[in-house]
């Protein structure tokens, strides 16, 4: 019998070796996955043990307190945080949503490539420069800081995110239902709004949920924009509070106490961007089209 | 039975002098007494460069159903889609010839797609049933979507068409299920009834039951004997077996040309072309 080695079977000495290098770089790349796990309960930790004690039903429902006054609460910036969050998916989600249906159902190649490279550059815009283009745009002219252009600034920054998802998940939709509804007789623009998108309405819905948890931190967009106040507004037309702006407020102050607050109104931000990515789990757990 | 078998000659089949809903074709050189569907000269179609069908020649009996067979390739697709339009989602496409059905073309400038679809439907290979509706919605979608407001037409309609499609007796119970949870075969039969519930003139089937098991074939088959009583029904298939058990007329089709057309029988048992003998041999394709 021959007993030249196939160079393709190892010897158990090659073998051992192999199986040591994959296991350990099978576990090296474990612990890579959970660092990245790591900093979300770093994030948490720091937050509940510095803005827990601060976390009342006070900071929930009153004003803030003048400087050198101890007590009071964020109500404003979180009711603030609210509208403006309204405000801007009332301009990103019809906007986005149309536009990635233009994308997924209408656009000839060449515009869909120059739409979706400037869509994707859009996303790339520092924030800092949405809220200084809105100033311009919006403040300026008007000569005062308001929630509306602060809302203005956060739905331009929701329209290219809602317009890439919603496109995303309309091209999942497959081609097999359009074709039997144009096979029906129904117009395309039915097939289109009670076929396609009902079919994927979990998908849109889930992205758009994503881009408003996005928005709801941005702290730059807002500095310029609806500047942020002490009390509540009762006009759009005037400047609005927010708890990324409170917080920076207060994060940048002298005081021990306004820094706990701060620490408890990151806590509040945390918890509902938390609980808008809690949604989006349980709205894409079954997202299946066949 | 006797009068659905697939080779008895189509000229034979209605009775002569009823008189018809649709105005008959009397040109039709043929057969005098055949009912023509569609009417097809010289008809071709390119994607972008790259020709398709060249020239095509063929007359479609209505109330009859014809089968369309040749290897994969070969345009029996993309002929049925022209049929009623549906190739024009594919962006670049280009016709010449001319495509009429009762008489009318349907390539007309002044005809609306979406109309034309309306009287042609189509059942597909892959059963297709709206994820987001129930059996009762997916039938009814068709007539919805175009303004059938009429409750009790639409609750007539639904048993109609689901009876037609042989499936009313497996679902009348639980109508608003969704429609993907039923079976594969049901779901193509579902798919049947969506399209018979709009009451098209025509109904192409493009390999229909090309994903379905023997069992789901048979039924399918069996409700396209009943179908041509009232229907004029043209199926495309890659089972020869199929296209001799349920149509009266076959046609075959290779690289892009229809090469023969005629009764079933005399295409399975006695083709005129070598090529056509070849294919239905098994020799090819």
């Amino acid at each position: 019998m021959s007993t030249d080695p196939s160079p393709f079977t190892p010897s158990a000495r090659q073998h051992a070796w192999r199986k040591l290098v994959s296991g350990a770089m099978a576990g090296l790349m474990f612990i890579c996955a959970v660092v990245v796990m790591a900093p979300i309960f770093m994030v948490l930790y720091f937050l509940i043990r510095e803005g827990a004690s601060a976390l009342d039903w006070n900071f929930l429902t009153q004003l803030p307190k003048p400087s050198g006054e101890l007590g009071g609460g964020m109500a404003n910036a979180i009711v603030g945080t609210f509208v403006l969050l309204a405000m801007a998916a009332a301009i990103g989600v019809p906007i986005g949503v149309m536009g990635g249906i233009y994308l997924a159902e209408y656009g000839s190649e060449w515009a869909n490539s120059w739409i979706r490279f400037m869509a994707d550059v859009l996303n790339g815009v520092p924030s800092i420069v949405w809220g200084m283009v809105v100033w311009g745009l919006l403040v300026v002219p008007f000569k005062t800081f308001s929630a509306y252009a602060g809302g203005v600034a956060l739905g331009l920054m929701m329209i290219p995110l809602v317009m890439r998802t919603t496109e995303e998940v309309l091209l999942l939709v497959p081609q097999g239902y359009r074709e039997a509804g144009l096979a029906l007789g129904i117009a395309r623009w039915k097939i289109i709004t009670v076929i396609v998108v009902k079919t994927a309405l979990k998908g849109i819905i889930t992205g758009i949920l994503i881009a408003t948890a996005r928005v709801a931190g941005e702290t730059a967009p807002l500095l310029f924009t609806a500047l942020g106040n002490n009390f509540w507004s009762h006009r759009l037309s005037e400047p609005i509070s927010a708890l990324p702006l409170q917080i920076f407020s207060y994060a940048i102050s002298p005081y021990d106490d306004w820094h706990r607050q701060a620490w408890a109104g990151a806590l509040v931000l945390m918890a509902l961007i938390l609980t808008l990515n809690v949604l989006v789990r349980i709205l894409s757990r079954d997202r299946k089209f066949n | 039975m006797a009068d659905l078998s697939p080779a008895k000659p189509i000229a034979a089949r209605p009775p002569a002098g009823v008189p018809s809903a649709v105005p008959r074709n009397p040109t039709s050189a043929t057969a005098g007494e055949m009912e023509v569907a569609f009417d097809i000269a010289g008809f071709s179609l390119w994607y972008g460069t790259n020709q398709a069908l060249f020239g095509v020649d063929i007359r479609i009996p209505a109330r009859a159903v014809t089968a369309i067979i040749g290897p994969s390739g070969c345009g029996k697709s993309t002929f049925l889609r022209a049929l009623n339009r549906m190739h024009e989602l594919t962006p670049g496409t280009r016709i010449a010839g001319s495509l009429r059905l009762f008489g009318e073309d349907l390539y007309a400038a002044s005809i609306d797609p979406v109309v034309v679809r309306r009287r042609v439907g189509m059942v597909f290979q892959k059963s297709n049933p709206f994820p987001t509706m129930s059996i009762a919605d997916n039938v009814l979608v068709g007539l919805r979507l175009n303004g059938v407001r009429d409750r009790k037409l639409l609750r007539d309609r639904l048993e109609e068409s689901l009876r037609m499609a042989a499936l009313w007796d497996e679902v009348k119970d639980h109508l608003d299920r969704p429609g993907i949870s039923l079976s594969g075969g049901q779901q193509q039969r579902l798919c049947i009834a969506r399209a018979l519930a709009v009451q098209p003139e025509v109904l192409l089937m493009d390999e229909p039951c090309s994903a379905l098991d023997p069992i789901a074939t048979a039924k399918i088959e069996e409700l396209i004997n009943e179908l041509r009583a009232s229907y004029t029904v043209i199926i495309v298939t890659h089972n020869m077996q199929q296209a001799a058990r349920v149509s009266n007329r076959t046609a075959f089709f290779y690289l892009g040309k229809l090469v023969e057309y005629d009764q079933t029988r005399t295409i399975f048992m006695n083709p005129s072309n070598p090529q056509t003998e070849a294919y239905v041999a098994g020799r090819f394709g």
